[in-house]
């Protein structure tokens, strides 16, 4: 059995050490907001926070985030947590979506962007570039992505 | 998505069906019992409620005489809280029509719009495309074809509400006014439509209804949030991969290399013990080819499974492509005679002042939409339930109850939300359907009684084939000083994509394709001869958002932007010269974007230029004037004015977002590694590391203007992307004073 800390709420799971987080997430707790995209860390349409950091939870081991708070796209944008409630109203103000399918990625990636900043920072669009590289839309939504990220800032201040 | 359908290719009848489409109000042919109410009454049945239950058997034959995509029941629900819930005929794949289409239902309703709601639909015959008569999402036809459609669905609700209204006050349907999801008596007395929809329903279906002014609209052509966009910015709307049925297990496919490749030998004894696989299946796929199915209780468990396999496959029946070689036979091809589609009379080439001669390569192009090809079946004895995305649930759940050995009857597909598709959910041989259709059937046999999800990863989506056609295009053209063309000698080789589809007897015509050639010299005047051919290869091929005109367009306004060039003229003008006082959307579409760009009247900053170009697929005419630079040998675009012209513009919030999604996807065709090859029959690229799409950081600026027009509206979800990549290009040569002949774009 393997121990996870997921969005504040212990789970003991059942599975090889070696399956991603991904699929513990989708398959074993049937916590479907975070998606398959690519299953190589090429896409970040899987991404969540590992101690608030962005990673790809495709290629990371369940094993490798035992002793780690895990949060997904339903914690961050449940109202909850002031960034992710911030940049999930910009989503939406922006009418960001498209299809829709790699915008939990998105917005996990831009909230650890926004809460990497020193309180009231504006992030350049150079720095959301850079912050959002990893992550694709095939829709090719990133134009309102770019204006949503700046829009959330902007809010937090 | 699709290929252009030209309403004069179309045969008589379709014609027909779609002249009718075309009216705004409904001319569906009086019976006699309608014939009866009117002559009565002088009105439209429905309209006095009392009188229509009073002759309910006439009103019913009335109603009867309705086609299924003319039915309210099938389209709108309005619970007791008022709530009004709007079920789709389409996929909804990103491209807003989930929006759309509610939204034009909900303004002849009079609906309150926060109130109202959408779902997907099935594949019952009310959610056909209601001119071409099958379930169908694709050639950007969905709001240009069901406009008058969900009005007149709109209308016949609201008349019943109205009928309703007045039963139970018993006063006169003429006193009575709607508002915002109510109705209101001249006393302002109110009734919610959550109040009347239950005896409004029960009601007959009045058959003939008015629709509104246009200048009455007060939510068509509104700026609107997409209904989902709540769902899809928090992780709760649920697509095609995440819909699970208690027990479901998920089959993931080993696949041979070379497409229609068969199984040498099998040995599954460590698949089998991976813990969670179920079975391991050999199972047909398509094009004759054979692969192993490992069933299990997660995506994980079945893909170490698969990765456990050991398979030895025969390719020796089949052709296994070599990309390069596939090029010098497409070379050969191209210098020969073959069938023409245009045949213009023009000057002998030699005899013209100016010459110009120039050599297209396009490659093979995947989809690559981001939720990855997945597709859910639950099988009883005499019973099918399917749940995938799909642009086309009728045909999908037909060739599902082929494989399955049902009637067609005996199968539903729920149509489930999906993450892109671009063209590749509609399969021209409903491979993605028939393969998991098989899976379930053999795991059945095999015992397993369980709802499977054949889920495929990034590289067999990649990999699996259905792409752009690779294409090569030829051009010899000759013109004088003003740019006069008086030669234009042209040949395309490519695969067709519509022979063997259900669109080859009115697609395919004296052995061309016109997915092949749609975009070509339209609509300049220009004295063309076009040369088509179509080689047979091993690679199945499908429409790609905007099908031929992701190539055409490519080569007409790069060439035309040479021919400018040569003869010293302003692009600009130049186009506008040869559309002439003709064509108007597409002038006033360019005008619109170089009025907004400040091209002619801005200086560009040092090493930028400006690029132009202006296509017209699907009805709809996109203009973009970009600016781009080159840096370190690498093409930047950096800014993209749009000049739009879709008519009418039910959602600009969405056509804006279409338009930004298909000029970042034409951004994409041109990025180093956007291409799909082969090597000994097997694709090259499996996934995004080696698969170029565009990222963020190759996104230019957007300022996207629409054309104001009150005409009936034309689709966009394609014609934002065949101007892209010309006008990318027509600024790079302008800066290297060489033209870029092929996709990706190649600089040395």
């Amino acid at each position: 059995m393997i121990s996870l800390n997921i969005n504040g709420q212990e789970h003991e799971v059942d599975v090889d050490p070696e399956t991603p987080i991904l699929w513990v997430l989708r398959d074993t707790l049937g916590m479907s907001g975070t998606k398959f995209g690519c299953g190589a860390a090429l896409c970040g349409a899987c991404t969540v926070h590992l101690d608030g950091e962005a990673i790809r939870s495709c290629s990371t081991p369940v094993s490798a985030v035992e002793s780690g708070k895990i949060t997904t796209i339903e914690k961050t944008t449940d109202g909850t947590d002031r960034v992710g409630a911030a940049v999930h109203a910009a989503w939406v103000r922006h009418d960001v979506a498209q299809c829709g399918y790699c915008q939990s990625g998105q917005i996990m990636s831009a909230t650890a962007l926004l809460a990497s900043l020193s309180p009231g920072a504006q992030p350049t669009t150079e720095e959301i570039d850079s912050a959002m590289a990893g992550n694709i839309c095939r829709c090719g939504t990133y134009a309102r992505i770019r204006a949503a990220i700046a829009d959330a800032a902007s809010t937090l201040v | 998505m699709f290929p252009n359908m030209d309403h004069k290719e179309l045969p008589r009848a379709l014609q027909h069906i779609m002249e009718r489409g075309r009216s705004t109000t409904v001319q569906a042919m009086p019976r006699r019992g309608f014939l009866k109410l009117t002559g009565t009454l002088g009105l439209a049945v429905g309209i006095f409620p009392n009188l229509a239950v009073a002759q309910s058997s006439d009103a019913d034959e009335a109603a009867a005489s309705l086609k299924p995509t003319e039915q309210p029941s099938a389209f709108v629900q309005i619970a007791p809280n008022g709530e009004v819930t709007v079920t789709i005929n389409r996929l909804e794949f990103g491209q807003g029509v989930q929006t759309a289409l509610p939204m034009i239902l909900a303004e002849e309703l009079d609906a309150d719009w926060n109130l109202v709601r959408s779902q997907l639909g099935t594949n019952d015959m009310a959610y056909v495309d209601p001119l071409f008569g099958m379930h169908l999402t694709g050639g950007s036809n969905t709001i240009k074809n069901s406009f008058t459609q969900y009005r007149e669905l709109g209308a016949r609700v609201r008349a019943m509400l109205l009928a309703a209204a007045a039963t139970r006050w018993n006063v006169d349907v003429s006193t009575l006014r709607t508002e915002a999801g109510a109705v209101l008596a001249s006393d302002d007395r109110k009734l919610g439509y959550g109040e009347l929809a239950e005896a409004a329903m029960a009601l007959p279906v009045p058959q003939k209804i008015a629709l509104k002014d246009p200048e009455d609209f007060r939510i068509i052509g509104q700026p609107t949030r997409r209904l989902d966009a709540q769902a899809k910015s928090s992780g709760q709307q649920s697509f095609g991969i995440d819909f699970k049925l208690p027990g479901q297990l998920t089959a993931v496919v080993a696949r041979p290399p070379v497409f229609g490749a068969k199984i040498t030998s099998l040995d599954d004894s460590a698949a089998r013990a991976v813990k969670g696989v179920k079975a391991v299946l050999r199972v047909p796929l398509d094009r004759g080819a054979e692969g192993v199915a490992v069933v299990a209780d997660g995506y994980w468990q079945a893909s170490q499974g698969r990765d456990a396999l050991k398979v030895e496959w025969d390719t020796s029946a089949v052709e296994k492509v070599d990309s390069e070689q596939q090029l010098a036979r497409y070379r050969e091809m191209g210098s020969r005679p073959g069938p023409r589609q245009f045949d213009s009379d023009m000057v002998p080439l030699e005899t013209a002042p100016l010459k110009l001669e120039a050599e297209f390569v396009f490659p093979y192009l995947a989809h690559a939409a981001m939720e990855p090809l997945n597709c859910t079946v639950r099988l009883s004895d005499d019973r099918a339930e399917i749940w995938m995305g799909s642009q086309s649930a009728g045909p999908d759940a037909a060739a599902a109850a082929t494989a399955l050995g049902l009637k067609p009857e005996q199968v539903v597909l729920n149509v489930q939300m999906s993450g892109g598709g671009f063209g590749r959910r509609f399969s021209s041989t409903y491979d993605t359907v028939i393969e998991a259709c098989e899976i379930a059937k053999a795991a059945k046999a095999a015992g397993l009684n369980a709802p499977i999800r054949t889920l495929w990863s990034r590289e067999d989506d990649m990999r699996g084939g259905y792409y752009r056609p690779m294409h090569l295009h030829r051009a010899r053209i000759g013109f004088d000083n003003q740019g006069n063309v008086l030669a234009w000698d042209h040949s395309i080789v490519g695969q067709s994509i519509l022979t063997g589809t259900v669109f080859e007897q009115f697609m395919v015509k004296n052995g061309i394709d016109a997915a092949t050639t749609e975009g070509m010299r339209n609509p300049y005047p220009l004295p063309m001869r076009l040369t088509v051919h179509h080689p047979k290869v091993n690679v199945p091929v499908l429409w790609w958002r905007s099908v031929g005109s992701t190539h055409t367009a490519f080569v007409m306004e790069t060439l035309l932007d040479d021919i400018a060039r040569a003869t010293d003229q302003d692009p600009v003008a130049y186009r506008m010269r040869l559309f002439g006082d003709q064509h108007i959307r597409h002038r006033d579409a360019l005008q619109l974007a170089v009025d907004k760009s400040g091209y002619g009247n801005t200086q560009l900053s040092e090493g930028r230029a400006w690029g132009v170009a202006v296509h017209e697929s699907f009805s709809s005419v996109v203009a973009y004037v970009v600016e781009a630079s080159v840096a370190d040998g690498q093409p930047k675009l950096h800014r993209v004015t749009a000049g739009v012209h879709c008519n009418l513009a039910v959602n600009p919030l969405t056509v804006e977002a279409q338009v930004q999604g298909a000029a970042i996807m034409g951004l994409s065709m041109c990025l180093a590694g956007s291409a799909i090859t082969l090597k000994d029959g097997v694709v090259e690229q499996s996934n995004f590391s080696d698969y170029t799409v565009a990222r963020i950081t190759d996104v230019p600026e957007f300022d996207i203007h629409i054309v104001p027009s009150a005409e009936p509206p034309t689709g966009m979800g394609e014609p934002g992307l065949p101007p892209l990549a010309p006008a990318f290009a027509n600024a790079i040569a302008r800066l290297t004073g060489k033209p870029l002949r092929q996709l990706p774009f190649n600089l040395t």
